[in-house]
């Protein structure tokens, strides 16, 4: 079984309201080193069978139609799930 | 004259949008978001909710259902001129048009991250669209306002070709309570058939049931407006 793990960040100039609270939340718990925050999302696909690019290229059209909206995030990364992190 | 009123799974106004349209005078008539066929309809309405629990994005899934499908074919592409069927989506309903493409923009958590319900002041902007025609211009309404992910927001040249081409429908009067750019409550595409409003007309058209000004009705002539323009097209 393969998977693809896709990455999707809202875009920079987007206002990330989730961002700031946690940013906040992480100031008041003693991490205030940390000066932003910005929260994304990671999806996780499974694939019958080994991840070779055209399965990669399907992921990210699946990535750009259905689990990012282009107006407000961007598709940060596409990869094979035993990729280096 | 039938005005279809779409539910999905986890749409929670299809009721009050199917009652606004009855009060209108108009035949509501109630679709269901697994069949592609609209019942040949003059007109729909997109209502308030959750639809599929809000997952991914509010309005992503139910965007790619097959009732959509054929709404978005029928409402014709956005900057077109010539009138296709006419859509206003509330609340939920907004988010779906944007994520549909019908409309430009996004709906974002709102600014102070809580959900917000309150009744809310608007001033109606463009009146020459499928849903607003019996406002006059620049008319004051009080309608309910409830959204946790209610701020618009697009590009400064989006926002800029929206107020250029007067597709502003609705801005938000006294307090701006979602952080939407440039207090903008609802937007229309470029021939005025499909609007999308953030806050709610059809939690106000009966007297007694609604916010205390103006008896609580502000909202109902979004409703007699698609009857009008239904028609007289």
């Amino acid at each position: 079984m393969g998977r693809v793990v896709i990455d999707v960040m809202p875009k920079p100039e987007i206002l990330d309201p989730q961002g700031k609270a946690v940013v906040g939340a992480l100031a008041r718990l003693g991490f205030a080193e940390f000066a932003g925050a910005r929260q994304g999302k990671r999806f996780e696909l499974e694939f019958e069978g080994e991840v070779d690019q055209a399965v990669l290229d399907r992921a990210r059209e699946a990535a750009q139609t259905l689990l990012s909206n282009p107006v407000i995030e961007d598709v940060v990364a596409v990869r094979a799930a035993s990729d280096p992190e | 004259m039938r005005i279809g009123v779409v539910t999905f799974p986890g749409s929670l106004d299809d009721r009050d949008a199917v009652r606004a349209v009855r009060i209108a005078g108009g035949t509501p008539v109630s679709l269901w978001h697994d069949d592609a066929d609209i019942k040949g309809v003059d007109a729909v309405v997109l209502p308030g909710g959750f639809s599929y629990g809000d997952y991914l994005r509010c309005g992503a899934i139910a965007r790619f259902s097959p009732v959509m499908n054929e709404i978005i074919r029928l409402a014709g592409p956005p900057d077109q001129v010539s009138s296709g069927l006419p859509v206003l989506g509330i609340c939920n309903g907004f988010q779906v048009l944007t994520e549909s493409h019908l409309l430009p923009g996004a709906l974002v958590r709102n600014e102070k991250q809580q959900f917000i319900c309150r009744d809310q002041k608007l001033r109606i902007e463009r009146t020459s669209t499928a849903w607003t025609n019996g406002y006059a211009e620049g008319q004051e309404i009080v309608i309910p306002l409830k959204n946790g992910e209610g701020g618009f927001i697009a590009d400064e040249s989006t926002l800029d070709r929206l107020e250029g081409e007067g597709r502003v429908v609705a801005r938000y009067l006294d307090v701006n309570p979602n952080g939407s750019r440039r207090d903008i409550a609802g937007i229309s595409n470029a021939s005025g058939t499909v609007v999308g409003l953030m806050p709610h007309p059809e939690h106000a058209t009966e007297a007694g049931y609604g916010p205390e000004a103006n008896n609580g009705t502000d909202g109902l002539a979004f409703f007699t407006s698609a009857l009008q323009g239904v028609l007289s097209a």
